[in-house]
């Protein structure tokens, strides 16, 4: 845990808690609770942990951890899906490694492998593509997840698989989208969230236009916002800012990556590729509508559901799990009846207590260091 | 997972597929160049600083920039983490930091 003096740039740090502070004062507080700003991203959550940066701001702002991280909204009956197929004969099974350990009903896929199965961790999936290459008896199937900042690495991966003609190789596609999202957190009238911290890499892809709902339908803050704390800092303050003066527009703090229209060549391989899934299944949020994609028929010989004819498994949460409130913002990881008891990092419950970038799991590492959160 | 890491464009090795060697602290890997460069101007890659996702370089940074995000990246044990699952991508059996 850092303090500010410790910063890059210690003195900007304080300024920009300064200015917080200044323009906290002409913003209305709800009665009932702090102001909710949600940082949509996992990685923006983790960053906001290591940097104490909620210790550094006045008790009446709370950070609530958004459901940004894609490993912490993986379905348990997804997880079913991926160990079915990973435990078939023949099959090589890769993923990211952070999805390796998220627990599914009948186990994680890290467990999967413990019991026979032939599971391996990849970088990157252009590594499972060469995998396919390197084993033609075998069928490598690569697990796909992720957000708008990893669908580009599959879509072109799958590009390059036909362009090779490998046709050992297929994907289990578990890409889901950020402005579905952002649109059924906003309906739901549970959430209380006064302003948000966009997402930086997700929006380096898909721009900054996808958002502008955000703010002429639900009249709120949206600044996308870079990783370093002073980044989280400054697009902080350009919320409040905007809170302050009564306006709300999307603002875009992160400009030296994120250009205004995304990557025009990473949309082509994505729109190319995929195509929109009707519903899909997120853990603790349920389903939400068009919030995935799915293979466009051209490229269905690459598609593993169809090639090993999984029917998506739908196995609800267990019931003590309250990970949907603690991803919407309605009750925070301490309040969760399993937290710390039967849900820890060594055995996960949710997946928010997997993943680096799960407020679960940093709320837990932060615990057991006995620093405040 | 997000995050992303900096890294050098050593050279381009395969037109055809966009592929370049990178150096990413020091481990060299083949990442693919196709969402920062055309085809024409691949060559303007040497030597850039890139930000690459899960083996695809997804925008060009300045050097000040790739500092500062190692910085970050360091702090939160990203770099190592990055750094073995770049090592010991695809291999079978249990791997080391799990
Ligand atoms: S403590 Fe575990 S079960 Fe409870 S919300 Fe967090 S991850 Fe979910």
């Amino acid at each position: 845990m850092k303090y500010a003096d410790e910063f890059r740039d210690p003195e900007k740090a304080r300024a920009l808690i300064d200015a917080i502070g200044l323009t906290l004062k002409r913003v209305t507080i709800p009665d009932d609770r702090p102001l909710h700003i949600m940082e949509v991203c996992g990685g923006h959550t983790h960053s906001i942990f290591r940097y104490g940066l909620q210790r550094m701001v006045p008790d009446t702002i709370e950070f609530v951890h958004g459901p940004g991280c894609p490993v912490c909204v993986l379905p348990m009956g997804r997880v079913d899906d991926c160990v079915t197929i990973a435990e078939t004969d023949g099959v090589i099974f890769t993923t990211f490694g952070d999805a390796m350990r998220v627990p599914g009903s009948k186990g994680s896929l890290l467990q999967a492998r413990a019991g026979g199965a032939d599971v391996r961790m990849v970088y990157s999936p252009l590594d499972a593509l060469t995998l396919a290459e390197k084993n033609p008896d075998s069928e490598v199937v690569f697990f796909a997840l992720g957000f708008e900042t990893t669908m580009p690495s599959t879509a072109l991966t799958v590009l390059e698989a036909k362009r090779r003609g490998v046709s050992n190789f297929s994907m289990i596609c578990q890409h889901i989208t950020i402005i579905p999202t952002l649109k059924a957190l906003l309906d739901d009238p549970q959430a209380q969230i006064d302003g948000f911290i966009g997402p930086g890499h997700v929006s380096m892809v898909i721009g900054n236009r996808g958002y502008d709902f955000i703010p002429t339908e639900h009249n709120k803050p949206f600044v996308v916002a870079g990783f370093e704390p002073l980044d989280l800092l400054q697009s902080l303050l350009m919320v409040l800012t905007q809170l302050a003066e009564g306006r709300a527009t999307v603002e875009n703090q992160y400009a030296r990556i994120v250009p205004e229209d995304g990557n025009a060549e990473a949309m082509r391989a994505i729109a190319e590729v995929y195509e929109e899934r009707e519903h899909c299944d997120w853990r603790g949020l349920g389903n939400i509508e068009a919030s995935g994609v799915r293979f466009r028929k051209e490229y269905h010989r690459y598609d593993a559901e169809l090639k090993f004819g999984l029917v998506q498994a739908q196995v609800p949460d267990p019931a003590i799990c309250q990970c949907g409130d603690v991803v919407r913002g309605i009750i925070k990881p301490t309040q969760c009846a399993a937290y710390g008891r039967q849900c820890t990092p060594q055995t996960p419950l949710g997946a928010l207590m997997v993943s680096s970038e799960g407020a679960c799991a940093a709320y837990h590492q932060f615990d057991a260091a006995g620093i405040d959160h | 997972m997000c995050l992303g890491i900096p890294g050098v464009v050593q050279e381009i090795t395969d037109r055809e597929a966009f592929l370049a060697v990178v150096d990413i602290s020091g481990v060299r890997r083949k990442v693919n160049v196709a969402c920062v460069a055309a085809a024409e101007a691949l060559d303007d890659l040497t030597g850039q600083w890139v930000l690459v996702h899960a083996g695809f370089a997804m925008a060009i940074i300045d050097e000040a920039e790739a500092e500062k995000t190692l910085e970050l990246l360091q702090l939160l044990g990203e770099v190592n983490e990055e750094h073995l699952a770049m090592l010991n991508s695809a291999q079978p059996g249990p791997q080391p930091g799990q």
